[in-house]
Protein backbone atom coordinates (compact mmCIF):
# COMPACT_ATOMS: atom_id res chain seq x y z
CA UNK A 1 0.00 0.00 0.00
CA UNK A 2 3.22 2.45 0.76
CA UNK A 3 4.33 1.38 -2.17
CA UNK A 4 1.32 2.07 -4.16
CA UNK A 5 0.82 5.77 -2.65
CA UNK A 6 4.39 6.33 -3.16
CA UNK A 7 3.97 5.80 -7.10
CA UNK A 8 0.70 7.71 -7.33
CA UNK A 9 3.00 10.74 -5.54
CA UNK A 10 5.89 10.11 -8.07
CA UNK A 11 2.89 10.26 -11.25
CA UNK A 12 1.39 13.12 -9.99
CA UNK A 13 4.09 15.33 -9.53
CA UNK A 14 5.52 14.65 -13.30
CA UNK A 15 2.53 14.93 -15.02
CA UNK A 16 3.85 15.40 -18.32
CA UNK A 17 6.18 12.93 -18.07
CA UNK A 18 3.39 10.07 -16.99
CA UNK A 19 1.54 11.59 -19.94
CA UNK A 20 4.04 11.11 -22.33
CA UNK A 21 4.66 7.54 -20.91
CA UNK A 22 0.66 6.25 -21.28
CA UNK A 23 0.37 7.81 -25.06
CA UNK A 24 3.46 5.56 -25.93
CA UNK A 25 2.02 2.87 -24.13
CA UNK A 26 -1.33 3.56 -25.91
CA UNK A 27 -0.02 3.88 -29.64
CA UNK A 28 1.64 0.29 -28.77
CA UNK A 29 -1.69 -1.11 -27.67
CA UNK A 30 -4.22 1.00 -29.92
CA UNK A 31 -1.46 -0.89 -32.93
CA UNK A 32 -1.58 -4.27 -31.12
CA UNK A 33 -5.89 -4.11 -30.82
CA UNK A 34 -5.85 -3.42 -34.43
CA UNK A 35 -3.95 -5.70 -35.29
CA UNK A 36 -5.73 -9.01 -33.26
CA UNK A 37 -8.84 -7.65 -35.17
CA UNK A 38 -7.47 -7.86 -38.66
CA UNK A 39 -5.92 -11.35 -37.77
CA UNK A 40 -9.25 -12.49 -35.99
CA UNK A 41 -11.15 -10.92 -38.76
CA UNK A 42 -8.99 -12.74 -41.96
CA UNK A 43 -9.06 -15.62 -40.09
CA UNK A 44 -12.82 -16.09 -39.62
CA UNK A 45 -12.84 -14.79 -43.36
CA UNK A 46 -10.78 -17.55 -44.83
CA UNK A 47 -12.58 -20.48 -42.33
CA UNK A 48 -15.97 -19.12 -43.85
CA UNK A 49 -14.60 -19.68 -47.58
CA UNK A 50 -12.73 -22.68 -46.67
CA UNK A 51 -16.09 -23.84 -45.11
CA UNK A 52 -17.76 -23.74 -48.79
CA UNK A 53 -17.20 -26.50 -51.54
CA UNK A 54 -14.02 -25.80 -53.50
CA UNK A 55 -14.74 -28.18 -55.88
CA UNK A 56 -18.21 -29.01 -58.09
CA UNK A 57 -18.77 -31.14 -60.62
CA UNK A 58 -21.88 -31.13 -62.54
CA UNK A 59 -22.94 -34.44 -63.96
CA UNK A 60 -24.68 -35.32 -67.53
CA UNK A 61 -28.28 -36.30 -67.18
CA UNK A 62 -27.57 -39.85 -67.92
CA UNK A 63 -25.53 -40.61 -64.89
CA UNK A 64 -27.34 -42.76 -62.51
CA UNK A 65 -27.68 -42.03 -58.96
CA UNK A 66 -25.76 -45.35 -58.42
CA UNK A 67 -22.20 -44.44 -60.57
CA UNK A 68 -22.26 -40.74 -58.76
CA UNK A 69 -22.85 -42.67 -55.42
CA UNK A 70 -19.76 -44.93 -56.45
CA UNK A 71 -17.44 -42.21 -57.76
CA UNK A 72 -18.12 -40.56 -54.41
CA UNK A 73 -17.13 -43.48 -52.50
CA UNK A 74 -13.92 -43.62 -54.91
CA UNK A 75 -13.35 -39.85 -53.72
CA UNK A 76 -13.64 -40.58 -50.17
CA UNK A 77 -11.07 -43.50 -50.12
CA UNK A 78 -8.28 -41.01 -51.89
CA UNK A 79 -8.20 -39.71 -48.43
CA UNK A 80 -8.26 -36.30 -49.57
CA UNK A 81 -12.00 -35.17 -48.95
CA UNK A 82 -12.97 -33.37 -45.39
CA UNK A 83 -16.81 -32.92 -46.96
CA UNK A 84 -18.40 -34.37 -49.69
CA UNK A 85 -22.08 -33.34 -50.64
CA UNK A 86 -24.63 -34.98 -53.54
CA UNK A 87 -27.15 -32.46 -55.02
CA UNK A 88 -29.53 -34.11 -56.70
CA UNK A 89 -31.21 -32.53 -59.74
CA UNK A 90 -34.53 -31.80 -57.39
CA UNK A 91 -32.23 -29.80 -54.28
CA UNK A 92 -30.31 -28.32 -57.43
CA UNK A 93 -33.78 -26.73 -58.52
CA UNK A 94 -35.08 -25.98 -54.49
CA UNK A 95 -31.53 -23.72 -54.14
CA UNK A 96 -32.15 -22.32 -57.80
CA UNK A 97 -36.01 -21.16 -56.29
CA UNK A 98 -34.10 -19.93 -52.67
CA UNK A 99 -31.96 -17.80 -54.51
CA UNK A 100 -33.84 -16.15 -57.42
CA UNK A 101 -37.44 -15.76 -54.88
CA UNK A 102 -37.44 -12.51 -55.73
CA UNK A 103 -37.89 -12.98 -59.70
CA UNK A 104 -41.14 -15.02 -60.55
CA UNK A 105 -40.03 -14.63 -64.42
CA UNK A 106 -36.86 -16.56 -63.71
CA UNK A 107 -38.20 -19.23 -61.55
CA UNK A 108 -41.34 -20.00 -64.42
CA UNK A 109 -38.64 -21.03 -67.23
CA UNK A 110 -36.31 -23.60 -64.98
CA UNK A 111 -37.59 -27.22 -64.25
CA UNK A 112 -35.92 -30.22 -62.24
CA UNK A 113 -35.07 -31.59 -65.93
CA UNK A 114 -32.62 -28.46 -66.68
CA UNK A 115 -30.43 -28.52 -63.56
CA UNK A 116 -27.63 -31.11 -63.76
CA UNK A 117 -27.06 -33.01 -60.07
CA UNK A 118 -23.45 -32.57 -58.70
CA UNK A 119 -21.09 -33.52 -56.12
CA UNK A 120 -19.71 -30.25 -53.88
CA UNK A 121 -16.07 -31.27 -52.51
CA UNK A 122 -14.04 -30.13 -49.81
CA UNK A 123 -10.48 -31.00 -49.96
CA UNK A 124 -8.55 -31.23 -46.62
CA UNK A 125 -5.56 -29.19 -47.88
CA UNK A 126 -5.54 -26.84 -50.57
CA UNK A 127 -3.09 -28.18 -52.68
CA UNK A 128 -5.13 -31.92 -53.28
CA UNK A 129 -7.92 -29.17 -54.90
CA UNK A 130 -5.90 -29.85 -58.64
CA UNK A 131 -5.90 -33.56 -57.96
CA UNK A 132 -9.53 -34.28 -57.17
CA UNK A 133 -10.61 -31.54 -59.70
CA UNK A 134 -8.61 -33.72 -62.17
CA UNK A 135 -9.93 -37.15 -60.87
CA UNK A 136 -13.99 -35.54 -61.43
CA UNK A 137 -12.71 -34.61 -65.32
CA UNK A 138 -11.48 -37.66 -66.21
CA UNK A 139 -14.73 -39.63 -65.08
CA UNK A 140 -17.27 -40.08 -67.94
CA UNK A 141 -20.27 -39.28 -66.19
CA UNK A 142 -19.12 -35.38 -65.49
CA UNK A 143 -19.89 -32.68 -68.32
CA UNK A 144 -17.36 -32.05 -70.67
CA UNK A 145 -16.19 -29.10 -70.87
CA UNK A 146 -14.55 -26.22 -68.35
CA UNK A 147 -18.24 -25.84 -66.79
CA UNK A 148 -17.71 -29.78 -65.71
CA UNK A 149 -16.52 -29.14 -62.69
CA UNK A 150 -15.56 -25.88 -61.17
CA UNK A 151 -12.98 -24.73 -58.85
CA UNK A 152 -10.76 -21.73 -57.50
CA UNK A 153 -7.87 -22.65 -55.66
CA UNK A 154 -6.57 -19.52 -56.40
CA UNK A 155 -8.87 -17.37 -54.04
CA UNK A 156 -8.37 -19.18 -50.89
CA UNK A 157 -4.53 -19.05 -52.21
CA UNK A 158 -4.53 -15.50 -52.23
CA UNK A 159 -6.47 -14.63 -49.13
CA UNK A 160 -4.32 -17.21 -47.75
CA UNK A 161 -0.90 -15.11 -48.92
CA UNK A 162 -2.60 -12.00 -47.87
CA UNK A 163 -3.25 -13.08 -44.44
CA UNK A 164 -0.15 -14.23 -43.71
CA UNK A 165 1.45 -11.00 -45.25
CA UNK A 166 -0.66 -8.76 -42.85
CA UNK A 167 0.46 -11.14 -39.91
CA UNK A 168 4.10 -10.82 -40.45
CA UNK A 169 3.56 -6.71 -41.48
CA UNK A 170 1.34 -6.21 -38.06
CA UNK A 171 3.98 -8.35 -35.69
CA UNK A 172 6.90 -6.48 -36.71
CA UNK A 173 4.89 -3.10 -36.61
CA UNK A 174 3.86 -4.65 -32.98
CA UNK A 175 7.57 -5.90 -31.70
CA UNK A 176 8.63 -2.65 -33.00
CA UNK A 177 6.43 -0.35 -31.04
CA UNK A 178 7.18 -2.65 -27.85
CA UNK A 179 10.43 -1.99 -28.19
CA UNK A 180 10.13 1.47 -28.50
CA UNK A 181 7.86 2.03 -25.69
CA UNK A 182 10.09 0.19 -23.64
CA UNK A 183 12.60 2.42 -24.33
CA UNK A 184 10.62 5.21 -23.10
CA UNK A 185 9.13 4.16 -20.41
CA UNK A 186 12.94 3.17 -19.44
CA UNK A 187 14.15 6.74 -20.16
CA UNK A 188 10.53 8.32 -18.21
CA UNK A 189 11.60 6.28 -14.94
CA UNK A 190 15.20 6.30 -15.52
CA UNK A 191 14.90 10.45 -15.51
CA UNK A 192 12.64 10.00 -12.05
CA UNK A 193 15.02 7.53 -10.31
CA UNK A 194 17.98 10.58 -11.14
CA UNK A 195 15.13 13.21 -9.72
CA UNK A 196 15.15 11.40 -6.79
CA UNK A 197 18.74 10.46 -6.17
CA UNK A 198 19.10 12.17 -2.76
CA UNK A 199 15.95 10.77 -1.43
CA UNK A 200 17.06 7.38 -2.76
CA UNK A 201 20.48 7.71 -0.90
CA UNK A 202 18.89 8.76 1.98
CA UNK A 203 16.55 6.12 1.86
CA UNK A 204 19.19 3.63 2.01
CA UNK A 205 21.31 5.01 5.05
CA UNK A 206 17.70 4.41 6.77
CA UNK A 207 17.83 0.85 6.06
CA UNK A 208 15.57 0.99 3.25
CA UNK A 209 15.74 -2.42 1.53
CA UNK A 210 16.44 -2.36 -2.71
CA UNK A 211 12.99 -3.63 -2.85
CA UNK A 212 11.56 -0.82 -1.13
CA UNK A 213 13.26 1.55 -2.94
CA UNK A 214 12.55 -0.14 -6.64
CA UNK A 215 8.68 -1.15 -6.11
CA UNK A 216 7.04 2.37 -6.41
CA UNK A 217 9.25 3.13 -10.09
CA UNK A 218 8.04 -0.92 -11.18
CA UNK A 219 4.54 -0.12 -10.38
CA UNK A 220 4.68 3.18 -12.13
CA UNK A 221 5.70 0.88 -15.52
CA UNK A 222 2.65 -1.58 -14.10
CA UNK A 223 0.52 1.93 -14.09
CA UNK A 224 1.67 3.36 -17.50
CA UNK A 225 1.03 0.10 -19.01
CA UNK A 226 -2.36 -0.74 -18.09
CA UNK A 227 -3.47 2.99 -18.56
CA UNK A 228 -1.98 2.86 -21.82
CA UNK A 229 -3.83 -0.69 -23.04
CA UNK A 230 -7.07 0.54 -21.41
CA UNK A 231 -7.14 3.54 -23.59
CA UNK A 232 -5.56 2.31 -26.70
CA UNK A 233 -8.25 -1.05 -26.14
CA UNK A 234 -10.94 1.97 -26.33
CA UNK A 235 -10.17 3.55 -28.76
CA UNK A 236 -9.63 0.64 -31.31
CA UNK A 237 -12.94 -1.36 -29.72
CA UNK A 238 -14.97 2.37 -30.37
CA UNK A 239 -13.36 2.72 -33.75
CA UNK A 240 -14.96 -1.04 -34.92
CA UNK A 241 -18.51 -0.09 -33.15
CA UNK A 242 -18.83 2.62 -35.34
CA UNK A 243 -17.24 1.16 -38.51
CA UNK A 244 -19.83 -2.19 -37.86
CA UNK A 245 -22.69 -1.04 -40.06
CA UNK A 246 -20.47 0.14 -42.76
CA UNK A 247 -17.93 -3.53 -43.04
CA UNK A 248 -21.31 -5.79 -42.15
CA UNK A 249 -22.50 -4.41 -45.21
CA UNK A 250 -19.16 -5.14 -46.96
CA UNK A 251 -19.00 -8.26 -45.45
CA UNK A 252 -22.18 -9.90 -46.52
CA UNK A 253 -22.76 -13.17 -45.96
CA UNK A 254 -19.63 -14.08 -43.40
CA UNK A 255 -20.45 -14.40 -40.01
CA UNK A 256 -17.85 -11.65 -38.67
CA UNK A 257 -20.05 -9.20 -37.06
CA UNK A 258 -20.79 -8.13 -34.52
CA UNK A 259 -17.71 -9.05 -32.98
CA UNK A 260 -18.53 -11.04 -29.74
CA UNK A 261 -18.06 -9.03 -26.55
CA UNK A 262 -16.56 -12.05 -24.70
CA UNK A 263 -13.57 -11.83 -27.73
CA UNK A 264 -13.61 -8.38 -26.56
CA UNK A 265 -13.13 -8.61 -22.95
CA UNK A 266 -10.39 -11.56 -23.42
CA UNK A 267 -8.45 -9.15 -26.04
CA UNK A 268 -8.76 -6.92 -23.40
CA UNK A 269 -7.39 -9.02 -20.34
CA UNK A 270 -4.84 -10.54 -22.55
CA UNK A 271 -3.56 -6.86 -23.46
CA UNK A 272 -2.97 -6.39 -19.98
CA UNK A 273 -0.91 -9.04 -19.07
CA UNK A 274 1.34 -7.97 -21.67
CA UNK A 275 1.45 -4.82 -20.49
CA UNK A 276 2.14 -5.85 -16.81
CA UNK A 277 5.21 -7.40 -19.00
CA UNK A 278 6.29 -4.79 -20.74
CA UNK A 279 5.62 -1.83 -17.78
CA UNK A 280 8.17 -4.55 -15.37
CA UNK A 281 10.18 -4.93 -17.87
CA UNK A 282 11.11 -1.21 -18.66
CA UNK A 283 10.85 -0.45 -15.29
CA UNK A 284 13.30 -2.79 -14.05
CA UNK A 285 15.54 -1.99 -16.25
CA UNK A 286 15.21 1.53 -15.78
CA UNK A 287 16.21 0.95 -11.78
CA UNK A 288 19.33 -1.66 -12.45
CA UNK A 289 20.55 0.86 -14.83
CA UNK A 290 20.20 4.13 -12.47
CA UNK A 291 19.78 2.37 -9.27
CA UNK A 292 22.77 0.05 -8.46
CA UNK B 1 30.08 -4.07 22.03
CA UNK B 2 31.67 -2.19 18.90
CA UNK B 3 35.22 -3.14 18.25
CA UNK B 4 37.72 -2.07 15.36
CA UNK B 5 40.52 -4.63 15.27
CA UNK B 6 43.93 -3.24 12.61
CA UNK B 7 41.62 -1.33 10.26
CA UNK B 8 42.75 0.52 7.39
CA UNK B 9 40.50 2.33 4.75
CA UNK B 10 42.46 3.40 1.59
CA UNK B 11 40.69 4.79 -1.46
CA UNK B 12 41.06 4.26 -5.18
CA UNK B 13 42.16 7.11 -5.44
CA UNK B 14 45.61 6.15 -3.08
CA UNK B 15 44.15 8.45 -0.30
CA UNK B 16 44.58 6.58 3.31
CA UNK B 17 41.20 7.98 5.38
CA UNK B 18 42.21 5.48 8.08
CA UNK B 19 45.32 3.76 9.48
CA UNK B 20 45.43 0.47 11.23
CA UNK B 21 43.01 1.67 13.84
CA UNK B 22 42.13 -0.56 16.64
CA UNK B 23 39.78 0.20 19.72
CA UNK B 24 36.39 -1.10 21.46
CA UNK B 25 33.64 0.76 23.08
CA UNK B 26 31.73 -0.79 25.61
CA UNK B 27 27.85 -0.29 25.69
CA UNK B 28 26.47 2.56 27.51
CA UNK B 29 29.35 4.34 26.48
CA UNK B 30 29.67 7.80 25.87
CA UNK B 31 33.25 8.75 23.44
CA UNK B 32 33.78 12.00 21.97
CA UNK B 33 35.51 11.62 18.54
CA UNK B 34 38.03 14.23 17.61
CA UNK B 35 40.57 15.04 15.02
CA UNK B 36 41.06 17.96 12.28
CA UNK B 37 38.32 17.95 8.99
CA UNK B 38 40.16 15.56 6.70
CA UNK B 39 40.97 12.94 9.71
CA UNK B 40 38.93 9.88 8.93
CA UNK B 41 35.99 10.97 11.58
CA UNK B 42 33.46 10.19 9.00
CA UNK B 43 35.57 7.86 7.17
CA UNK B 44 35.02 5.71 10.87
CA UNK B 45 31.24 6.56 11.09
CA UNK B 46 30.81 5.50 7.57
CA UNK B 47 32.62 1.70 8.34
CA UNK B 48 30.42 1.38 11.73
CA UNK B 49 27.03 2.22 9.93
CA UNK B 50 28.47 -0.50 7.07
CA UNK B 51 28.20 2.35 3.86
CA UNK B 52 31.60 1.19 3.24
CA UNK B 53 33.99 -1.66 4.38
CA UNK B 54 37.74 -1.66 5.30
CA UNK B 55 40.56 -2.32 3.01
CA UNK B 56 41.77 -4.51 5.63
CA UNK B 57 41.52 -5.16 9.58
CA UNK B 58 38.06 -6.28 11.42
CA UNK B 59 35.29 -4.60 12.48
CA UNK B 60 32.51 -5.64 14.69
CA UNK B 61 29.46 -4.50 16.54
CA UNK B 62 27.77 -6.97 18.98
CA UNK B 63 27.53 -9.88 17.06
CA UNK B 64 27.69 -8.43 13.46
CA UNK B 65 30.99 -9.05 11.40
CA UNK B 66 31.03 -6.06 9.53
CA UNK B 67 33.31 -6.98 6.80
CA UNK B 68 31.56 -10.46 5.65
CA UNK B 69 28.00 -8.92 6.40
CA UNK B 70 25.91 -9.83 3.28
CA UNK B 71 23.97 -6.67 1.90
CA UNK B 72 20.74 -7.94 2.31
CA UNK B 73 21.50 -7.76 6.33
CA UNK B 74 22.81 -4.13 5.93
CA UNK B 75 18.86 -3.03 7.18
CA UNK B 76 19.22 -4.49 9.43
CA UNK B 77 22.23 -3.90 11.24
CA UNK B 78 20.86 0.09 10.73
CA UNK B 79 18.17 -0.38 12.76
CA UNK B 80 20.16 -0.73 15.38
CA UNK B 81 22.58 1.95 15.17
CA UNK B 82 21.19 5.52 14.53
CA UNK B 83 23.22 7.75 12.30
CA UNK B 84 22.74 12.05 12.75
CA UNK B 85 24.45 12.84 9.45
CA UNK B 86 26.90 15.84 9.60
CA UNK B 87 24.21 17.44 6.77
CA UNK B 88 21.70 15.86 8.97
CA UNK B 89 20.28 14.47 5.57
CA UNK B 90 16.17 15.30 6.27
CA UNK B 91 14.12 15.06 3.38
CA UNK B 92 12.68 18.52 2.36
CA UNK B 93 9.85 17.93 0.67
CA UNK B 94 8.39 16.08 3.91
CA UNK B 95 7.42 17.44 7.31
CA UNK B 96 9.30 16.94 10.65
CA UNK B 97 6.67 14.27 11.48
CA UNK B 98 6.81 12.21 8.29
CA UNK B 99 11.07 12.94 8.30
CA UNK B 100 11.01 11.13 11.64
CA UNK B 101 8.46 8.86 10.70
CA UNK B 102 10.05 7.95 7.56
CA UNK B 103 12.54 5.17 8.89
CA UNK B 104 9.72 3.53 10.44
CA UNK B 105 7.67 3.43 7.74
CA UNK B 106 10.92 1.67 5.20
CA UNK B 107 11.53 -0.63 8.25
CA UNK B 108 7.60 -1.86 7.74
CA UNK B 109 6.73 -0.81 11.47
CA UNK B 110 2.62 -1.11 11.93
CA UNK B 111 1.11 2.20 11.66
CA UNK B 112 -0.62 2.52 14.57
CA UNK B 113 2.79 1.61 16.07
CA UNK B 114 5.19 4.03 14.37
CA UNK B 115 3.22 7.16 15.55
CA UNK B 116 2.73 6.21 19.15
CA UNK B 117 6.73 5.98 18.85
CA UNK B 118 7.29 8.93 16.53
CA UNK B 119 5.36 11.32 19.33
CA UNK B 120 7.23 9.35 22.01
CA UNK B 121 10.62 10.88 20.15
CA UNK B 122 9.16 14.48 19.58
CA UNK B 123 8.12 14.43 23.21
CA UNK B 124 11.70 13.68 24.59
CA UNK B 125 13.75 15.81 21.99
CA UNK B 126 11.35 18.95 22.52
CA UNK B 127 10.37 19.71 19.12
CA UNK B 128 6.29 19.00 19.24
CA UNK B 129 5.76 22.69 17.99
CA UNK B 130 7.64 21.85 14.88
CA UNK B 131 6.24 18.90 13.83
CA UNK B 132 4.07 20.31 11.02
CA UNK B 133 7.06 22.10 9.52
CA UNK B 134 9.28 21.51 6.99
CA UNK B 135 13.21 21.15 7.27
CA UNK B 136 13.47 24.85 5.81
CA UNK B 137 11.30 26.30 8.59
CA UNK B 138 13.28 25.17 11.36
CA UNK B 139 16.45 26.93 12.64
CA UNK B 140 19.54 24.58 13.18
CA UNK B 141 19.02 23.83 16.64
CA UNK B 142 15.90 22.73 15.64
CA UNK B 143 17.18 20.63 12.66
CA UNK B 144 19.42 19.18 14.71
CA UNK B 145 16.85 17.89 17.18
CA UNK B 146 14.97 16.49 14.23
CA UNK B 147 17.92 14.37 12.85
CA UNK B 148 18.52 13.42 16.28
CA UNK B 149 14.83 12.24 16.68
CA UNK B 150 15.00 10.62 13.71
CA UNK B 151 18.12 8.98 14.39
CA UNK B 152 16.26 7.14 17.31
CA UNK B 153 13.54 6.11 15.64
CA UNK B 154 14.12 2.43 15.95
CA UNK B 155 15.64 3.00 19.61
CA UNK B 156 19.08 1.83 18.14
CA UNK B 157 21.70 0.73 20.45
CA UNK B 158 24.55 2.73 19.72
CA UNK B 159 23.64 6.98 17.56
CA UNK B 160 26.69 8.03 16.17
CA UNK B 161 26.26 12.09 15.67
CA UNK B 162 28.52 13.41 13.12
CA UNK B 163 28.94 17.09 13.80
CA UNK B 164 25.96 17.63 15.62
CA UNK B 165 27.01 21.21 17.24
CA UNK B 166 29.40 22.21 14.01
CA UNK B 167 27.20 24.93 13.14
CA UNK B 168 25.30 25.80 16.28
CA UNK B 169 25.82 28.73 18.59
CA UNK B 170 27.30 28.11 22.03
CA UNK B 171 24.15 27.76 24.24
CA UNK B 172 22.26 25.63 21.61
CA UNK B 173 25.13 23.55 21.11
CA UNK B 174 24.97 22.59 24.51
CA UNK B 175 21.22 22.21 24.53
CA UNK B 176 22.00 19.56 21.98
CA UNK B 177 25.42 18.13 24.10
CA UNK B 178 22.69 17.79 26.92
CA UNK B 179 20.22 15.49 24.97
CA UNK B 180 22.56 13.13 23.65
CA UNK B 181 23.61 12.64 27.41
CA UNK B 182 20.01 12.07 28.45
CA UNK B 183 19.75 9.48 25.69
CA UNK B 184 22.82 8.18 26.73
CA UNK B 185 21.24 8.03 30.64
CA UNK B 186 19.27 5.80 28.86
CA UNK B 187 21.64 3.35 27.87
CA UNK B 188 22.16 4.12 24.39
CA UNK B 189 25.71 3.88 23.32
CA UNK B 190 26.97 7.71 21.89
CA UNK B 191 29.81 8.32 19.55
CA UNK B 192 29.90 12.06 18.95
CA UNK B 193 32.38 13.26 16.41
CA UNK B 194 33.44 17.08 17.22
CA UNK B 195 35.47 20.09 17.02
CA UNK B 196 34.50 21.65 19.91
CA UNK B 197 36.83 21.80 22.52
CA UNK B 198 35.01 23.27 25.16
CA UNK B 199 32.38 20.72 24.98
CA UNK B 200 35.22 17.64 25.05
CA UNK B 201 37.15 19.49 28.15
CA UNK B 202 34.12 20.33 29.93
CA UNK B 203 32.93 16.51 29.66
CA UNK B 204 35.58 14.69 30.96
CA UNK B 205 34.28 12.14 28.92
CA UNK B 206 36.38 8.98 27.22
CA UNK B 207 38.25 10.62 23.46
CA UNK B 208 39.42 9.14 20.71
CA UNK B 209 41.38 11.51 18.85
CA UNK B 210 42.37 11.06 15.22
CA UNK B 211 45.11 12.55 13.36
CA UNK B 212 45.26 11.95 9.29
CA UNK B 213 44.02 8.51 9.57
CA UNK B 214 45.52 7.65 12.93
CA UNK B 215 44.00 6.98 16.35
CA UNK B 216 46.50 8.98 18.33
CA UNK B 217 44.86 9.09 21.75
CA UNK B 218 42.27 6.71 23.28
CA UNK B 219 41.69 8.46 27.23
CA UNK B 220 39.02 10.13 29.73
CA UNK B 221 39.58 13.39 28.53
CA UNK B 222 42.39 13.89 25.78
CA UNK B 223 43.18 17.60 26.18
CA UNK B 224 46.39 18.02 24.58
Amino acid sequence: MKATRTTLKHIRRSPYQSLAAVFIMMLTFLAITIFAFIVFGSSTVIKYFESKPQVTAFFKDEATTAQIQQLEQQLQQSGKISDIRYVSKDQALQIYKDQNKSDPLLLELVTADVLPASLEVSANRIEDLSSIAQTLRSSPLVLDGEEGVIHHPEVIKQLTTWTNAIRIIGLTLIVVLAVVSVFILMTVIGFKVSQKKEEIEIMKLLSATNWYIRMPFILEGVFYGLVGTLVGWLVATAGLMYATPYLSSFLGNIPLLPVSPLFLVGLLVAEMVIAIILGVLASSLAVLRYLK
Amino acid sequence: MIKLENVTKSYPTGNTALSDVTFTINQGEFVFLVGPSGSGKTTLFRLLIRDTVPTSGSISIGDWDLVTLPHGKIHHLRKNIGMVFQDLKLLKDRTIYENIMFPLEVGNMDTEEAKKRVDEIIERVGISEHINKFPIQLSGGELQRAAIARALAFNPEILLADEPTGNLDNTTSWEIVKLLQDINASGTTIIMATHNADIVNSLLKRTLVLEKGQLTKDAVHAKK
